[in-house]
């Protein structure tokens, strides 16, 4: 806990950063193409479900393979309401509707989620998957079935995300993409500071007592039940807000992308990253995300990789991204179980004891922690 | 009434068969408290390897190759991925089944590559043939997969009763410390467990992809997906349990698919997502599972 409250302590270094951080996101749309844009918009949509996601599972502990489901909630629920046929609502409304529709599938879910644990929780939420998957397919009226539905784009204000009206900044033209990305910025950062307010403040602490002993945590007055059920409701809200970025940034939602695949690849996402860490999350998803996008642009110039559409036994650059990250799952639980962020974190605090004679213990960045330290590893 | 026991004796059959694969399920969650994702993988893994060996082979020989490649990868994976990573503490089983998903991605997307869009036969020896029992017409596959799961699982229940390996098992699901101390090799036991869920599920493998399925194609290992329900609804750590969980699966979703017609408020196809809703059910009234006891927590 002591290391997570450091960052508070060292002021002013942190916000130049933070600000060069912030300069650099808003300086991009006007240099980067469209495709960079497009792997941007997807990233953060990504990471604002995989932050969701670390709530449930990497700090409160509990297994979910369900978030493809509320992902699609979010997803649906803005392209209904917003939409013909649906109840036309102004965008912005259906947007913000289409979250807490996904809460409330959450709350509805949470009967169960609140008195199930562990393996047995993943698994029912495995079921979430394949009959919110079915539901998508056979209720043509609202979903339209299994070609889905093209998406509305936002209007906030007059202002459409899209490119049906002419937009020039500065001398560079502004499409959809370039819209698009400003307004993914600005719910990654409403992800990103409620996610570390909630995880710092006292939700957070109980939400952690919670994980590493249920028992203990409701010794010390923490209502089980209730915040089990209260994380499951937060996180799917957040998957909704992913859903409806991810529906924006893709203008056509199907069913067959919110299987468990899916669901699978915002799991993988948390691990790389980090459980339990919100960085780490936005890590996660940046790399679940971005290197399948990325292979198939760069196939060509990649050893071992076919282009797509060759066929005949080749490695494609879907799969070899698959393959990637499937070994990065398996690499990084059995040799870094803290993730990307705690890679970073120990790179860090290695290169800061440099000055000073190098204790032996903290020599390598990827030691097999020793096993005692092991167990506190935070656990979905 | 013929199509009521045409339903019955599918339900079976599909039960039966989801039975070898829970079976697995149930085995490797008491030896090592991991839920093996990966299982459907192995099952794939096990399917292609007799299809793809069965011209040389012949299918017996395929499917005995298939039986022990897939038992020696599932225990290996164990052995070298999961046993590597953290011993028996409780924390170390869930970092353990995220480590199987892990793995789910690697086997089944190589596996996926090579099957691509094709539907690969297992040459078995059932064919397309059809007997009549009585008053219905059965597929020889379906009594086939009855027969050879009532067997195999006797076969498995037996291990558990009379061996030492499953007095081993048995002790060491009841106290793992205890277990060790009377000198349980704990490492191998476990292993041994997994060997015996990989090769279920090749054996399932083939009853899944024979006739009526068209055959082994990249989603076969999801079918596979629906013993978990199965595993689920009997407790995890039950093997009789199991059993009974994968026939109410098995029949629930026959008799859906069978009546479809009555129940189209439903949707087309509720068939394959029926297990799914009959285990949320069961779980909001038993969160253990039909027949999992409750967990004694230790503070």
């Amino acid at each position: 806990m002591s290391d997570r409250l450091s960052g508070i302590r060292t002021g002013t270094p942190r916000l130049w950063w933070t600000l060069a951080v912030v300069t650099v996101l808003c300086a991009l749309p006007f240099y980067l193409d469209a495709f960079w844009l497009r792997i941007g918009l997807f990233s953060m949509a990504a990471a604002v479900g995989a932050v969701g996601l670390g709530l449930l599972s990497g700090t409160a502990g509990q297994l979910s393979l369900g978030h493809a489901f509320f992902l699609a909630v979010g997803a649906y629920g803005y392209v209904w309401l917003a939409g013909e046929p649906g109840p036309g609502l102004p965008t912005a409304v259906a947007a913000v509707l289409a979250v807490l529709l996904a809460g409330a599938a959450g709350g509805l879910f949470s009967p169960v989620a609140g008195r199930v644990r562990g393996v047995y929780l993943g698994v029912a939420t495995l079921a979430l998957v394949f009959l919110g998957h079915h539901v998508l397919l056979t209720a043509d009226s609202v979903t339209g079935g299994f070609n889905g539905r093209s998406v509305p784009p936002l209007e906030l204000g007059g202002f459409s995300f899209s490119a049906d009206s002419e937009l020039t900044v500065l001398g560079v033209p502004f499409g959809a993409e370039e819209r698009l990305w400003y307004l993914g910025l600005a719910l990654f950062a409403l992800t990103w500071f409620t996610a570390r307010g909630l995880l710092r403040g006292r939700p957070g602490r109980a939400l952690v007592a919670l994980r590493d002993s249920e028992t203990a945590a409701a010794v010390m007055g923490v209502d089980v039940s209730r915040y089990r059920s209260a994380a499951f409701v937060v996180s799917s809200m957040y998957a909704g807000l992913a859903g409806v970025m991810i529906a924006l940034s893709f203008r056509r939602v199907v069913p067959d992308y919110f299987g468990l695949v899916l669901s699978v690849d915002y799991l993988a996402m948390i691990v790389i990253g980090g459980l339990g860490s919100v960085a780490g999350a936005t890590a996660g998803a940046v790399f679940v995300t971005a290197l399948p996008l990325l292979m198939t642009r760069y196939a060509d110039q990649l050893p071992l990789v076919a282009a797509p559409g060759t066929t005949g036994g080749t490695v494609g650059p879907t799969e070899a991204a698959r393959y990637l990250y499937g070994a990065a799952i398996v690499l990084i639980l059995l040799f870094a179980p803290d993730g990307l962020h705690g890679l970073v974190r120990r790179l860090r605090a290695r290169l800061r004891r440099r000055s000073a004679p190098p204790p032996t213990a903290a020599t390598s960045p990827t030691p097999s922690p020793a096993p005692a330290a092991r167990t506190k590893e935070p656990t979905p | 009434m013929t199509t009521f026991l045409d339903n019955v004796f599918n339900g079976l059959a599909l039960g039966a068969v989801y039975a070898l694969v829970a079976l697995g399920f149930v085995i490797i969650f008491k030896a090592s408290g991991v839920m093996n994702f990966a299982h459907g993988s192995l099952l794939l893994l096990g399917g292609y390897l007799t299809a793809v060996l069965h011209d040389d082979l012949g299918f017996a020989g395929a499917l005995a190759v298939s039986v022990l490649v897939t038992a020696a990868v599932a225990g290996a994976m164990d052995r070298f991925l999961l046993q590597a990573g953290g011993g028996a503490d409780p924390h170390a089983a869930h970092v353990q089944t995220i480590v199987t998903i892990g793995v789910d991605i690697l086997i089944l997307t190589d596996l996926s590559r090579r099957i691509g869009g094709d539907l690969l036969s297992l040459g078995d020896p059932w064919g397309d043939s059809v007997s009549g029992l009585g008053p219905v017409t059965v597929a020889d596959s379906r009594i086939a997969a009855i027969v050879v799961s009532t067997v195999v699982i006797a076969g498995v229940f037996a291990l558990f009763r009379y061996t030492s390996w499953g007095l081993s098992l048995r002790a060491s699901a009841e106290d793992v410390e205890a277990a060790a101390l009377m000198g349980v090799r704990l490492v191998r036991i476990r292993m041994l467990a997994w060997c015996l869920a990989g090769a279920l599920a090749a054996l399932a493998a083939v009853f899944l992809a024979a006739f009526p399925a068209p055959g082994l194609e990249r989603t076969t290992g999801q079918i596979a997906l629906k013993a978990f329900p199965a595993a689920i609804l009997g407790g995890m750590a039950s093997p009789p349990g199991a059993l009974a969980g994968s026939l109410l699966i098995g029949m629930t979703e026959a008799l859906v698919a069978g009546y479809q017609s009555d129940l189209h408020v439903l949707g087309e196809g509720f068939g394959d997502v029926a297990p799914y809703a009959v285990m949320v059910l069961v779980l909001l009234v038993r969160p253990t599972g039909l027949f999992g006891g409750k967990a004694a927590v230790r503070v």
